[in-house]
């Protein structure tokens, strides 16, 4: 069940709609803010928010690449593997996070601390490659560099 | 004092003061720099058909990618007392083209000049109301833009009257949750109004029948940047600013192994050489050039031939390729082109929406391929068969324009770097890989 500052908070991003389903992505992500994922429960809380069905929901909350639909990590980091940070040996940060975490792409740490997970270009092209941790960006990420940047991702 | 924002001395109207250090342009100061100046020239009487006049004598045309004449764009919009209401302004901000970054240096750098450029959209067309769709992992657009749009409110510039006008605009921000084809603008309307995001059948076109089936036009972000300093400076300053018939500047944007990987706002029809050389400064040492993405992954190979071609809307010849959104991915020695276009592929099968057979079913199959390729199991039957999909899923055979757009890259390599696929074949591994194909990264 929603909690009242959830229902609060979802109907404040609902204002700028003239109809409640147009809310449905700014819902999901508010929810997941505050739950780390979006369950089936989840689902079933925000379809009786919205007056839709769950299929209805759930058909918008696996469309898109940054609503989960499993659990992740405390953190995510972002791996951008696309045409710039390929050129530029997105595959070697991709490396050192296997070996550092002994985690690859879509798998998250034993300790619950980090999920990795592969994002389209970030737009980062010119400072490729790139990687975005939870909402920070990261550019001209080399092997090196990841211990250091992690540092801040208890 | 705030300088003559009529002087005209303007080169890079859209950047060139934005900060170098990355922090963004407060109200103070873009209002300072001639900033909503544009809106003066409303409340002084000029009217909505005089903008679209304007813009449409300006030259101007979409720089999302398509290079849509806006003035035609705008024309399909139903005008006058008996037009349906609202009206909707949809900012596509929405940058997910690989290789492409050159909304998101406007909207972090100068968050104010596209609300300025959506209010002026909205009064040229007589809508109401403006939603910006920003991706999802733009979060420093989203808080800057966030800003930026309560300043704009507190200040008067949205949700009142411009003084002397009935005209009000309000505007909101959308913040998406990432998939790349919200970026075709139907999708786009279908994700604003909360459903899976699978483009819509044209006709009707949004300008009749759009955002919650209002009258609706979606704009790519670096298009309405340029509509304030067309109001404030002309259609004729507009076309000079540009070296062909198309007008004004562009963002141009390099990536890949070269010297400076950057944007430059340039005057349209600048050519790819002079943009490659001199500005990103030529390849890396020890690394070749051997082609270019002119403007991110949904358009064809160019290569040495093709460099001194203006690049604009007009002066590429469509059999050589087009412009798209001008920010360019550079091919090198060091990098193997089929395994380049394997990354595009890849790209274009993810997002692919599922929504129509031929692109949800293709995109994989082509990307399988390629892959075939690179762990050197292909065979001359693999080739031919990745030259029939550049035909089964050529314009006209699909739902949208996202598998047409996932085929220019890879009909124009199977083109210009066709020994490159046989050698695969001949050697069967990958000539760029020193590792046995099974140990290969791939995903």
């Amino acid at each position: 069940m929603l909690s009242d500052t959830e229902r609060r908070e979802l109907e404040d991003a609902l204002k700028h709609y003239p109809d409640k389903r147009s809310g449905t992505i700014d819902v999901l992500l508010l929810v997941q803010r505050r739950r780390g994922w979006i369950s089936d429960e989840s689902i079933l809380d925000i379809a009786q928010f919205l007056e839709m069905t769950s299929e209805d929901v759930d058909s918008v909350a696996t469309f898109y690449n940054l609503i989960f639909r499993k659990p992740v990590g405390r953190h995510v980091a972002f791996l951008c593997d696309s045409i710039s940070c390929w050129i530029m040996g997105y595959e070697q940060v991709r490396e050192q996070l296997k070996k550092q975490y002994d985690i690859d792409l879509g798998q998250t740490t034993r300790d619950g601390r980090l999920t990795v997970l592969p994002i389209a270009c970030l737009g980062q092209c010119e400072r490729a490659p790139a990687m975005m941790i939870d909402q920070n960006v990261y550019g001209e990420v080399t092997p090196d560099k990841v211990e250091t940047i992690m540092e801040k991702y208890k | 004092m705030s300088q003559d924002p009529t002087r005209i001395t303007m080169e890079r109207p859209l950047t060139q003061y934005i900060h170098p250090d990355g922090t963004p342009r407060l109200l103070r100061e873009y209002v300072t720099n001639g900033g909503y100046h544009s809106l003066q020239k409303l409340v002084t009487g000029m009217a909505p058909k005089d903008v679209q006049r304007l813009v449409g004598e300006s030259g101007l045309r979409g720089r999302g990618g398509g290079g849509f004449p806006t003035g035609s764009k705008w024309s399909f919009v139903p005008m006058g007392p008996d037009a349906q209401k609202p009206k909707y302004i949809v900012a596509n901000a929405d940058e997910m083209e690989p290789g492409t970054f050159k909304d998101r240096i406007l909207m972090e750098g100068d968050p104010h000049g596209l609300v300025e450029g959506m209010i002026m959209a909205g009064y040229a067309l007589d809508a109401e109301v403006g939603y910006i769709f920003l991706r999802g992992e733009y979060h420093l657009s989203a808080q800057r833009l966030t800003r930026a749009i309560a300043e704009a409110y507190a200040e008067g510039y949205l949700g009142k009257p411009l003084p002397g006008t009935t005209f009000r605009f309000d505007l909101h921000l959308h913040s998406s949750a990432g998939r790349y084809i919200c970026g075709e603008e139907t999708a786009l309307i279908n994700a604003l109004e909360g459903k899976r995001a699978t483009p819509r059948a044209k006709p009707p076109y949004p300008q009749t029948v759009g955002l919650w089936g209002q009258p609706t036009i979606v704009q790519n972000v670096e298009t309405l940047y340029n509509l304030p300093h067309i109001v404030n400076h002309g259609s004729a300053w507009y076309h000079s600013l540009s070296r062909t018939q198309d007008g004004g500047t562009k963002i141009y944007g390099v990536s890949g192994r070269v010297t400076r990987p950057g944007w430059w706002e340039l005057p349209l029809g600048t050519t790819a050489r002079e943009v490659l050389e001199q500005h990103a400064g030529g390849m890396l040492a020890g690394v070749h050039f051997r082609g270019v993405l002119p403007g991110g992954i949904s358009t064809a190979f160019m290569t040495e031939e093709h460099l001194d071609l203006p690049m604009d809307f007009s002066s590429i010849p469509p059999q050589v390729g087009r412009l798209g959104t001008g920010t360019m991915i550079v091919l090198d020695d060091h990098t193997c082109p089929v395994g380049f276009v394997l990354n595009l592929e890849r790209f274009f099968a993810r997002e692919s929406c599922g929504w129509c057979t031929p692109c949800r079913e293709g995109l994989p199959w082509v990307a399988r391929l390629l892959q075939s390729f690179e762990e050197g199991r292909a065979t001359n039957d693999d080739l031919a068969l990745l030259d029939m999909h550049t035909k089964w899923l050529a314009p006209g055979h699909t739902f949208c324009g996202l598998a047409p757009g996932a085929m220019a890259p890879l009909q124009s390599a199977l083109q210009f770097f066709h020994d490159d696929f046989e050698r695969h074949i001949g050697l069967g591994r990958c000539p760029w890989s020193n590792k046995p194909a099974q140990l290969r990264v791939l995903v």
